[in-house]
Order: C-alpha cells, then sequence, then structure tokens
C-alpha cells in the first residue's frame, strides 16, 4: 500500500492545494518532523473511524435490545457495559446513556456546545448535527426540526432533548416496528436507521402521522 | 465563555439541512485535521476541555463562519503555538526552524485501534458524597465566566429537577484551562420546556443537561 504523504521531508505547496490543503499539509509536515506525530497513526485513525466504526454497530445494539428482554433491562440500566458486551465501545462512548422511545415519549439528542456524539455506536457526527442550525433550534423547536426530518409525532406524544454538555453520550432505542415478530436479530438491525438512533429518525416500518395534520 | 459556541436556543440559522449519502470527511485535508487533532491530544501536550476551550474562544463572526474542521484547523494551531510545540512561522513553513518540544507520548500504529476502542474514561473516583439526589429541584448558576464552561446559557437562572447522579468526572472549566481535573459531582437535570421557553416551549416537553455540581444551587 503506498503511503499517502511519503513526501513529508520535503513539501511542495503545489500550485493545484488550496489555500487550506497547504496549511494542513504544511502542519502536518512540521508535527511530523518534530516528532509529535506519526503519519502512520494518522492514516490508522482515519481508517478506523471512516471504514469500521459506524452506525451499523448502533443498530446490532438496537437489535439485540428489541430481541432480548434481559438484554435491553441492562442497556437501560448501564448502557456502557451493556453495549461492550457486544464488543463495541471506546472513543467517545466511555459513558454510554441509552434512552429509550414509548408511544408516550420521543427522545432527541443535541450538543448545543460542540459536536458530542457516541462515536462507537454511530461513528463521526453528520456535518448538519455539528452546524449551527440543528444545534440552536434542537431545544427550543424540537418538534419543528423532527417536521424538518419528516418526522411527525402524534400531539400526545412529549419530547425529552438531550443536550450533551458532558462526557455523557446518549442514542435513542427507537420502538421496534409492528409485524417484525419473528425476525432474525440481522433482520431486525437492517430497520435501524442512523437517525432513528439520534432521534430524528423513526426506524424503517414505523410510518409518522399523515402529513398535514398540525403538529 | 459567552462565545458563538452556546447555540441552544439561537434563532436565524435556517433549516437543518441534512445532505443524503453523506460521507464521513468531504475532503483529504479534513480526515488530516480530524486524526492530527486526536493524535496531539494524545501526546498529553493539553487536554480534550483545553481543545474545546479554543475552538470557542474563536470570534463569532470567524467561528460561524468556518467549517467545522476549519475551527478544529484554527484551534489546533494556536493550541501548538501556545504549548510552545512550534511557532507560527514554522507552522507557515511547514519546516522546523528550532528542536522539538518534549511530549508526554505520541500515538503510533501499533496498538492504536484496541486503545481507541478502550477509551478515555473521563470518571474518578469520589472523594466526597454528592450534594444533590435524584429528584432534588435545583437552579442552574447565573454564572458567566470567561473561561470555559459547560453550562449552556439557556438553562441558567431555571429552575430543574435531578434525573440522575452520574458520577464524578474531570472538571471542564479547570481542566480546560489546565488547573488540574478537579473530580466533580455531574448530574443530569431535566427542565420543563416552558420553564426555558415560556409559552413557545413544547407542551409537556423536557430538555436535559449534564451539570456539574458547582453548576447548580438548591432551589
Amino acid at each position: 500500500m503506498s503511503h499517502r504523504h511519503a513526501d513529508h521531508d520535503h513539501v511542495h505547496h503545489g500550485s493545484d492545494l488550496t489555500p487550506i490543503e497547504a496549511r494542513v499539509r504544511a502542519l502536518e509536515s512540521l508535527l511530523t518532523e518534530k516528532g509529535y506525530i506519526d503519519p502512520a497513526a494518522l492514516d490508522a485513525l482515519v481508517e478506523l473511524y471512516e471504514t469500521k466504526v459506524g452506525p451499523h454497530l448502533g443498530t446490532r445494539v438496537v437489535a439485540r435490545a428489541w430481541g432480548d428482554a434481559a438484554f435491553r433491562a441492562r442497556l437501560l440500566a448501564d448502557a456502557t457495559p451493556a453495549i461492550a458486551e457486544l464488543g463495541i465501545g471506546g472513543r467517545g462512548g466511555e459513558h454510554m446513556v441509552v434512552v429509550e422511545n414509548t408511544p408516550g415519549t420521543h427522545n432527541l439528542v443535541v450538543c448545543t456546545l460542540c459536536s458530542c456524539y457516541p462515536w462507537p455506536v454511530l461513528g463521526l457526527p453528520p456535518v448538519w448535527y455539528k452546524a449551527p442550525p440543528y444545534r440552536a433550534r434542537a431545544v427550543i423547536d424540537p418538534r419543528g426540526v423532527l417536521a424538518e426530518f419528516g418526522v411527525t409525532l402524534p400531539e400526545t406524544t412529549r419530547i425529552t432533548v438531550w443536550d450533551s454538555t458532558a462526557e455523557t453520550r446518549y442514542m435513542v432505542l427507537p420502538m421496534r416496528p409492528a409485524g417484525t415478530e419473528g425476525f432474525s436479530e440481522a433482520a431486525l438491525a437492517a430497520l435501524v436507521t442512523r437517525d432513528s438512533m439520534i432521534g430524528t429518525g423513526l426506524p424503517e416500518g414505523i410510518p409518522t402521522e399523515p402529513a398535514g395534520r398540525p403538529a | 465563555m459567552n462565545g458563538a459556541q452556546d447555540l441552544g436556543g439561537t434563532q436565524g440559522f435556517g433549516p437543518v439541512v441534512p445532505e443524503p449519502d453523506e460521507p464521513v470527511f468531504h475532503a483529504d485535508w479534513e480526515r488530516r485535521v480530524f486524526a492530527m487533532a486526536l493524535a496531539m491530544g494524545f501526546t498529553g501536550a493539553w487536554t480534550l476541555d483545553g481543545s474545546r476551550a479554543t475552538r470557542e474562544s474563536l470570534p463569532p463572526a470567524e467561528y460561524l463562519s468556518s467549517s467545522y474542521y476549519a475551527i478544529w484547523l484554527k484551534a489546533l494551531e494556536k493550541q501548538v503555538a501556545a504549548a510552545g510545540l512550534a511557532t507560527p512561522a514554522e507552522m507557515a513553513s511547514g519546516t522546523a526552524a528550532a528542536p522539538a518540544g518534549a511530549v508526554a507520548r505520541v500515538l503510533g500504529r501499533d496498538g492504536l485501534e484496541a486503545r481507541f476502542r478502550a477509551g478515555f474514561p473521563s470518571s474518578r473516583a469520589a472523594d466526597a458524597p454528592a450534594r444533590f439526589a435524584v429528584g432534588a429541584t435545583v437552579i442552574a448558576r447565573n454564572m458567566h465566566p470567561t473561561g470555559h464552561t459547560r453550562l449552556p446559557r439557556y438553562v441558567r437562572g431555571r429552575r430543574g429537577r435531578i434525573v440522575r447522579v452520574d458520577g464524578v468526572f474531570v472538571y471542564p472549566d479547570t481542566s480546560a484551562h489546565g488547573l488540574g481535573e478537579n473530580p466533580t459531582w455531574l448530574y443530569t437535570v431535566a427542565f420543563a420546556a416552558h420553564d426555558l421557553w415560556g409559552e413557545s416551549g413544547d407542551p409537556g416537553g423536557l430538555v436535559t443537561v449534564a451539570a456539574f455540581e458547582p453548576y447548580l444551587e438548591p432551589a
């Protein structure tokens, strides 16, 4: 495998680089030359979070909880060790809390102050999660935000918003769709979307209220 | 600090715009900034809280007009300079002009995945009992420190209820500024939406924040 940054020792700010690309290239060259970082470790970090850690891991947790009542109880009581039973955990998810959707309560996760997100189960956050519109409005207008995601909840469903202001990281346990009795764990996991674990979506197969009904 | 990062309840940013089939990174430089920030954090030259504090110390107009990883890059450069690990001139040129400073450890490829899958817990042993219990009514302090804090403005001065005692954790307000971990009790506090937002609050809705003990006083 060829090394992407084999030219560290002689930096060329080629004319094909944008200013920020050149700036990042220069910084990496310098920090490498000073011995503070190892470019191979950077490659490994990128590979880990781009290809290995992602929402597919969270779908396994949800599917297990849907099919195994004892696991679900452990998950809701103390999420970090329960998730670790599936071999899942790590940076950005050392202190997990799982919150359960019910017909009466819908949960929505945000980080108004930065971008805190449960990396081990959901991977790195999407841009919209980190950007001002979501961070600003999730706490003051959660129903309006949900509508923009195409989610309309019954008026009787109350919303709890979880603002991730410390190292606690939240994942939503969505409701299991009706008609999935007898589904395998893998089939259940396939119904779980990333957004349903943030609270901005619902699993495949859960219809929202008919469009046009006032929220 | 009451910086641009404290966005909860702010209006005027427009709709949330999800990107279909969004990639994890949108450019290669984002990959390198992400990984450099994690690897430099691993050196022990500063704390995660220090990184957050540096990012949010960008002038508000700059913070709000910079992309996410551009904010990370600008903060990383500031932290490298502040820690004495390189000068701005060296970072601009990409070439060292002075010997390297000392760092506690360097992140290598060997064992990296296991290390990150194990995580870096910020919970600490308790050396004093918790002041509040589940069910207690508290008021978020009306505090406006110029340094780092994790108490968002929209709950300050508001009455809430303790719904979970999370344990003892590194205290960001001191950790961010090199003033030590000062392990501190952390609570989950629920606020009624109508107490935060008045009549515009979602009926029956709750908003919870994770709040450190010094952020709270008995109601």
